[in-house]
């Protein structure tokens, strides 16, 4: 009996060209109150390239999404330390602008969370924070948006309709639809697909895809097929450290870690 | 290795696997009493293989029915999706080894029929022998996931084909000698050939643990000899 299988400790952190790197996490921790939720968590973000982060509830994936955008600046008690790098700027610093972070930088959570207004102005409504565009040049940003997030087709005739008269799915779609009109640079997805039907789902795994041509995304998800359907890079969490980082398709044939591999095949605990 | 959290999961690759070594001990068999019915001339012996080559057929096929369930239903990734393909290919490897035993069983019966060419029956059951142990070896490999046992298989590669290069010089002389031995002799050279072929089966299914194993593929180029016998 062979066993090349790395101990239980093990981790492996793939590098990639740092020209190719968007955003990039570097020695992050992060608290919530006492509770020290990420340790010394360093990660690249390919721009262009779909990252997926896996691992079991609590391992800190979400609490990693949270602190690329400084979601957790709204809460108190909340505290990372560490650098998170934009561009080559750290976004964690003080004096950094949350509003303008937050338009390059744009996120998609768990549940949709349509604003109570029409179709045309969840998607127009964060534009209008940000810039002052006539009709025809806000229609041709709603239109936009909303093809790229493969919804166009299926609201064009109902655009004054309320968001909430939409599907689950479909309201999926409309957040990314109201993420991407500002054009942010980089996209941030928690769990997008956990309340929704397969078929939505593959909408938007799709429009993931499509969407990658011009963004850095980053995706949380419990579904590893997904994980492994979407995205160019994973990055499979544990206990609040990243336990290994690589290519997907390297990570699904021949994880480097043996927890990892417990992980993604099933094998866990 | 720890179990899945599915224990369903675990019986059913644990079948694959099961399926796939009683498909081997059954291709070792019939490999091993073809060489036996060539070099005895033992024309019950070469119909018995004749006849249990459908079996080998069927457990293939049953082979990849349970894999293809296992790719649908499990969807396996990592060393369970290795270990899936790995029994996928395996069996397609020793269903051309059962293949290529029941040729040389068919032409032990012609052959039983001419007279015994006796120093060139021991030289092909040599070589037999030297492939059926070969093919033994990697499916104990196989068996006990040994990957250095694999390796060694795969390194020996070039044993098989030195003697089919001996075996075709001494067919050469044997015709050239006495052309009433052709017949025979030119089947005598179709089971050399075959047994070449289930060595080579056998590195390829050493190659195959190797990644089942280690996720990597062997690349260098497998040693090999010129056996086109000029």
């Amino acid at each position: 009996m062979n066993t090349l299988a790395p101990d239980a400790f093990d981790t492996s952190v793939a590098r990639i060209d740092s020209r190719k790197v968007k955003l990039d996490v570097r020695e992050l921790d992060f608290y919530y109150g006492k509770t020290h939720s990420l340790k010394g968590v360093s990660i690249p973000f390919a721009q262009q390239s779909v990252t997926a982060l896996i691992g079991p509830s609590g391992c800190g994936k979400s609490t990693l999404l949270r602190t690329m955008n400084r979601m957790y600046d709204l809460y108190p008690g909340q505290k990372a330390t560490g650098s998170i790098l934009l561009d080559g700027e750290d976004i964690l610093r003080p004096g950094v602008n949350l509003t303008k972070l937050r338009a390059r930088v744009g996120m998609v959570f768990q549940k949709p969370t349509p604003f109570p207004m029409s179709i045309y102005d969840n998607v127009a409504f964060g534009v209008r924070l940000y810039e002052r565009l006539g009709k025809a040049d806000m229609d041709a940003r709603v239109e936009d948006s909303l093809r790229r997030a493969a919804l166009w087709d299926e609201v064009k005739d109902k655009l004054r309709a309320s968001g909430l008269s939409l599907s689950g799915g479909q309201q999926q779609r409309l957040c990314v639809a109201r993420g991407i009109a500002v054009r942010p640079e980089v996209l941030l997805l928690d769990e997008p697909t956990s309340a929704l039907d397969p078929i939505s789902s593959a909408k938007l795994e799709e429009t993931v895809t499509q969407l990658k041509t011009d963004y850095t995304i980053v995706i949380v998800t419990h579904n590893l097929g997904q994980a492994a359907r979407v995205s160019d890079y994973t990055g499979f969490m544990y206990l609040g450290e990243l336990v290994e980082f690589g290519e997907t398709a390297g990570m699904f044939t021949k994880p480097a870690t043996k927890r990892a591999s417990d992980y993604i095949t099933g094998r866990f605990g | 290795m720890v179990e899945h959290t599915v224990r369903a999961y675990d019986e059913e690759l644990e079948a694959l696997t099961a399926e796939l070594s009683r498909m081997g001990g059954l291709a070792e068999v019939e490999v091993g009493e073809a060489i036996r019915a060539i070099a005895r001339r033992d024309v019950a012996l070469a119909h018995g293989v004749i006849d249990r080559d459908a079996r080998l057929d069927e457990i293939e096929a049953e082979i990849e029915r349970r894999a293809i369930r296992l790719i649908a239903l499990r969807q396996p990734v990592a060393d369970d999706l290795r270990r899936t393909v790995a029994a996928l290919k395996i069996s397609m490897n020793l269903e051309r080894c059962g293949d290529l035993a029941k040729n040389i069983a068919k032409r032990a019966l012609v052959i039983a029929e001419s007279d015994p060419l006796t120093p060139l029956t021991r030289s092909i059951e040599r070589m037999g022998e030297l492939v059926a142990g070969r093919l033994k070896d990697v499916l104990d490999a196989l068996a006990a996931r040994d990957l250095e046992r694999a390796r060694a298989v795969w390194q020996r590669d070039q044993e098989v084909d030195e003697h089919y290069d001996s075996i075709f010089r001494e067919l050469l002389t044997y015709m050239m000698g006495d052309p009433r031995t052709i017949a025979s002799c030119a089947h005598l050279l179709f089971v050399a050939k075959n047994l070449e072929r289930i060595g080579d089966h056998a590195t390829n299914i050493a190659e195959i643990i190797v990644y089942e194993i280690t996720g990597e593929h062997l690349t260098d180029q497998r040693p090999k000899l010129d056996t086109i016998g000029r």
